[in-house]
């Protein structure tokens, strides 16, 4: 009888971390080879045959097709730089260096990698669209609230998802170093 | 006591094998991937345009806005396909994904150097029947072998400024992929 109530409860418990395990894995993007720049991680080789099992699991799941390598490298951010949660009703500046790629677009999703509703329906920028500052910077505000310069409007949903995509870019091919950057920072600004 | 350890520890490494098989069964349990939301939108072996993300309805999650899209289904058991796509203005890739979303290969316009990207894509076996001297003279002939005999081609091309759309749209539009049947 204890054999059997050991037995049983073991599968169970068993049953419970392994299921517990994916589940986690594959919701909350846990894969190998990252990339982190700042608040902005890529997973380069997602996009190429050596794509570990977890992300093969997570694309297969949420039904995306990711970057391809000799395409560009996807960042995606979904904290500022201090650790905050981007959320949809707070403003947050992003600022600093574009990284060096012929083209990239920076694209505003919910947490599920859809558009997010908005007034002026915008949803991100291009390389060639945005309007820099008189030193090459450029300053972006997500705000759910109209801004000067360049705003992306957040719709006020709770959360954020950013995806920087750099196109034609040696970032994340060449090299392997955290420091290849620069990527733009991600600031709160207020709530 | 040392018995409920061990049934501890055997619950731990049960686990861990539950976790890893899970995780490697869900791309063949996977009813919602690229290639099944594609299924009904694109007939096989011909190059479709997409309809472009917006908030209320999309194709794929994380789509990106600024691209017009266009995707070709394949199934290369009725021969090799000839793939060929004019490039846009700004900024032209074509990706090449099996039928569980894995990019395998990818080229953008710079890499291609020409103004229309043209490819053919094979499974090993049809490369190797292709004859040598064809491969050696058609020097400029890119040969892509295809891992499995299904799979899609998205070709994106990039409107700089949302005004560029139709023009990106308008050079998809040309782009075609066709079997050419084995003699």
């Amino acid at each position: 009888m204890r054999l059997l109530f050991g037995t049983f409860f073991t599968l169970l418990v068993a049953a419970a971390i392994g299921l517990g395990a994916t589940w986690f894995t594959l919701t909350h993007g846990v894969a190998f080879g990252s990339l982190t720049v700042g608040a902005w991680t890529a997973w380069p080789k997602s996009g190429s045959v050596d794509i570990d099992p977890y992300a093969r699991a997570i694309i297969a799941r949420t039904g995306e097709l990711p970057t391809g390598m000799g395409d560009g490298v996807a960042f995606y951010a979904r904290t500022d730089d201090a650790g905050n949660a981007l959320d949809g009703r707070c403003t947050f500046v992003i600022s600093g260096m574009t990284p060096s790629a012929r083209y990239w677009t920076l694209t505003l999703y919910d947490p599920g990698g859809r558009l997010v509703p908005n007034s002026i329906d915008r949803h991100g920028f291009t390389s060639e669209e945005i309007v820099r500052d008189s030193d090459g910077q450029l300053t972006i505000t997500v705000s759910p609230l109209a801004r000067p310069g360049n705003w992306l409007p957040t719709g006020g949903i709770e959360k954020l998802t950013l995806l920087w995509r750099l196109y034609d870019t040696a970032i994340g091919v060449a090299t392997r170093t955290t420091k290849e950057g620069p990527m733009p920072s991600i600031t709160r600004k207020g709530c | 006591m040392i018995r409920a350890l061990l049934c501890f520890l055997a619950a731990i490494l049960l686990g861990g094998i539950v976790h890893l098989s899970t995780v490697l069964a869900t791309p063949q349990a996977a009813t919602l991937d690229a290639y099944s939301r594609l299924t009904p939108l694109t007939p096989v072996n011909k190059m479709v345009p997409l309809a472009a993300p917006t908030a209320d309805s999309e194709v794929m999650p994380f789509m990106d806005p600024a691209f017009a899209t266009a995707v070709c289904r394949y199934d290369l058991t009725g021969g090799p396909l000839k793939l060929a796509s004019p490039v846009s203005q700004a900024y032209t890739s074509v990706t090449f994904y099996t039928r569980k979303s894995i990019a395998y290969y990818a080229i953008n316009d710079r890499a291609a150097g020409r103004r229309t990207i043209e490819l053919d894509l094979m499974t090993a076996e049809q490369h190797a029947e292709v004859p040598e001297e064809e491969d050696v003279t058609a020097a400029d002939r890119l040969i892509i072998d295809s891992p499995t005999a299904r799979g899609l081609i998205v070709v994106r091309a990039l409107a700089a400024e949302p005004g560029l759309m139709p023009m990106a749209r308008q050079a998809l539009a040309a782009a075609t992929c066709t079997i050419q049947p084995v003699q």
